[in-house]
């Protein structure tokens, strides 16, 4: 199984019907069909063993993806964000590659000794391919094992691992979740997060396995987002938590999106305060919190739009907690909650999270798989499942605060921290204490024109939880450090908070 | 036939093709129009056989076909007039699971 097959099934089943794009210049599914056959061509000319990615969402971009299976290479999409040196790095590893490249970025593959390509040039080179020796048609026949995409991890906890995903990774994702031809033929999806996020990649699939038009904004703003939602008539859309929290929280925007019906999330955490607001202003929309790593192909588990409804609603505090929660396995998907002995851990017990499924790749380059025996692959973060099976994530393990002999989650903090109506985003970390080993502190963004007195937020965290979980230290920050897709990156906060301790900056107050 | 997941199988009297989803470690007897299906993109030449009339209700572009007791699933990746068919028996389509998009 490769994925050329979905796009074949596309080509065949949806015409006429524009599958990426807007409405007036899009491409069909037989239109980039040719074009990938093209884009084939080109990287068979040029012996290329890999097509390196690094320029924002667009058309080009399904068109490389397609492509590469064509021509039995993988797509490497990569984070035009990092810093020369990791980017350097990184494309070492790629020297056989045809790059694509926006003009800002070519000079990394010119460093790297690629040629450099446009989106643009590389779709009108692929356009002139379309008609190439005979033969040229066929897709290589690879094995449905051969890797399709090699994504990047972000890195915000350790050096950047490349993420092998497989063609059968891939096509059983889309089999297992998504219906072929299930969208209205009036269906538009818009996809905000860039090419190197697993979720754009699933969403070309999806979308287009779907028959669901698929649009992509590459700078978010709310209000490029909002006015992009209403000029093309979106219906279907993916943020990260950050994306929405700006959406509903920036002043004087018309949040107006009569064509929106569904609205996914996933990513990070999202704030119960955030998607509470999102519910109220929006409650036409269908909201859908998915939660999957870029090692499980996307999405693994699924908190449906009635649940949203149902948890908002509830007097019931179990009921109304699944608003915070990840959902159910999708089909297909196993999950285990292990606790630190590797036994499968009670309902509500908290332990570290344990994937299995087709879908799971768990493989890095260069490194081989990293599920066990049982096929199981480890997540790396913490949860708990409760007793009608729902998955409540409780954050990475690498980011366990240990105070004293105390494993502490951050997560439990900051969901109290932003309980408070005024406390608009916030971070827990463990900041190195000669006396505790690592001492708790927190960093709140607080909304414009608020004032917020530390004693009393620390009394909320005593009286939710208790002495020992009580951050020591409030600081007030304008903003969190973030990457783009919304992850916060945690090294650079306990860094400056550890450099903080020698210049006091602006900490909001302190009690001993 | 063995057949075994992520197959493509073509078949021998019309347009028909599929690839296996799902599939019991087993002999099987997988038709299309009658005849029996083969190998997608085999070698040699395509092979053709002659179909039966009564066998011709015909499979649906992204449709799924499955046989839960003995569990085969077949999806279909290029329509065609031929029945699907199990053991002799024509496969029933698998009714879609509704899951709201999420990516």
């Amino acid at each position: 199984m490769n994925i050329s097959m979905l796009l074949d099934m596309a080509a065949e089943g949806f015409g006429d019907r524009i599958v990426i794009g807007r409405t007036d210049d899009g491409l069909t599914a037989p239109r980039l069909r040719e074009l990938a056959v093209g884009g084939a061509h080109l990287v068979r000319e040029a012996d290329a063993d890999a097509i390196v990615y690094l320029a924002v969402n667009g058309p080009a971009l399904p068109v490389a993806l397609f492509a590469a299976a064509h021509a039995g290479v993988p797509l490497i999409p990569v984070n035009y964000r990092l810093g020369e040196a990791q980017l350097d790095a990184l494309l070492a590893n790629h020297p056989r590659a045809l790059g694509i490249a926006d003009p800002e970025h070519g000079e990394a593959l010119c460093r790297a000794g690629l040629a450099v390509r446009s989106p643009e040039e590389w779709l009108q080179q692929a356009a002139k391919a379309t008609a190439p020796s005979p033969g040229d048609d066929e897709p290589t026949q690879e094995p449905s094992d051969s890797p399709a995409v090699l994504i990047y991890t972000s890195g915000t906890t350790s050096t950047p691992k490349g993420v092998v995903l497989r063609h059968h990774n891939l096509v059983s994702y889309v089999l297992g979740t998504v219906e072929f031809a299930g969208a209205d033929p009036d269906e538009a999806a818009l996809v905000s997060v860039p090419p190197y996020h697993i979720a754009a990649v699933s969403n070309i699939l999806t979308n287009l396995y779907a028959g669901r038009r698929a649009l992509s904004l590459d700078q978010f703003t709310p209000e490029s987002w909002l006015d992009l939602v209403r000029q093309q008539g979106v219906t279907n859309a993916m943020v990260v938590p950050t994306m929405l929290a700006r959406i509903m929280d920036t002043d004087g925007l018309d949040r107006s999106v009569p064509s929106l019906r569904a609205l996914a999330y996933g990513g990070a955490r999202m704030p119960v305060r955030v998607i509470e607001t999102a519910l109220r202003t929006w409650p036409h929309i269908d909201f859908v919190n998915a939660y999957g790593l870029t090692e499980t192909s996307s999405t693994i588990t699924i908190l449906g739009p009635q649940e949203h409804r149902t948890a908002v609603a509830s007097e019931d505090p179990a009921v109304r907690a699944r608003l915070g929660s990840a959902g159910l396995p999708v089909p297909g998907v196993e999950l285990e909650v292990r606790d630190a002995y590797g036994a499968v851990a009670a309902p509500g017990e908290t332990g570290q999270i344990w994937v299995r499924g087709e879908q799971v790749s768990g493989e890095y380059a260069g490194q081989g798989s990293a599920v066990d025996e049982r096929g199981f692959f480890h997540t790396r973060d913490q949860g708990r499942v409760d007793a009608d099976g729902y998955l409540h994530i409780e954050g990475r393990a690498d980011d366990t605060i240990i105070r004293g002999a105390e494993n502490i989650a951050p997560a439990e903090i900051e969901d109290v921290l932003l309980l408070h109506p005024d406390v608009l985003d916030a971070v827990v970390v463990g900041v190195p204490d000669e006396e505790w080993g690592q001492r708790i502190e927190a960093v709140v963004v607080v909304r414009d024109g608020a004032e917020i007195d530390a004693g009393d937020l620390r009394a909320q965290v005593r009286g939710t939880l208790r002495g020992s979980k009580t951050p020591e230290r409030i600081t007030r920050w304008p903003e969190l450090p973030r990457t783009p897709t919304g992850k916060l990156v945690r090294r650079d906060i306990v860094e400056a908070l550890t450099a903080d301790r020698r210049t006091a900056v602006r900490p909001v107050g302190r009690q001993g | 036939m063995r057949p075994r997941v992520g197959q493509m199988l073509a078949s021998t009297v019309d347009t028909t093709a599929v690839v296996v989803v799902r599939c019991p470690d087993s002999e099987l007897d997988i038709t299309c129009g009658g005849a029996a299906m083969t190998e997608a993109n085999g070698p040699g030449p395509a092979a053709t056989g002659t179909a039966d009339p009564d066998q011709m209700g015909g499979s649906l572009l992204g449709k799924r076909y499955a046989d839960e007791d003995l569990g085969l699933e077949l999806l279909c990746t290029k329509p065609g007039q031929g029945t699907l068919a199990l053991n002799g028996v024509p496969l029933p389509l698998k009714s879609a699971k509704p899951l709201p998009a999420s990516d």
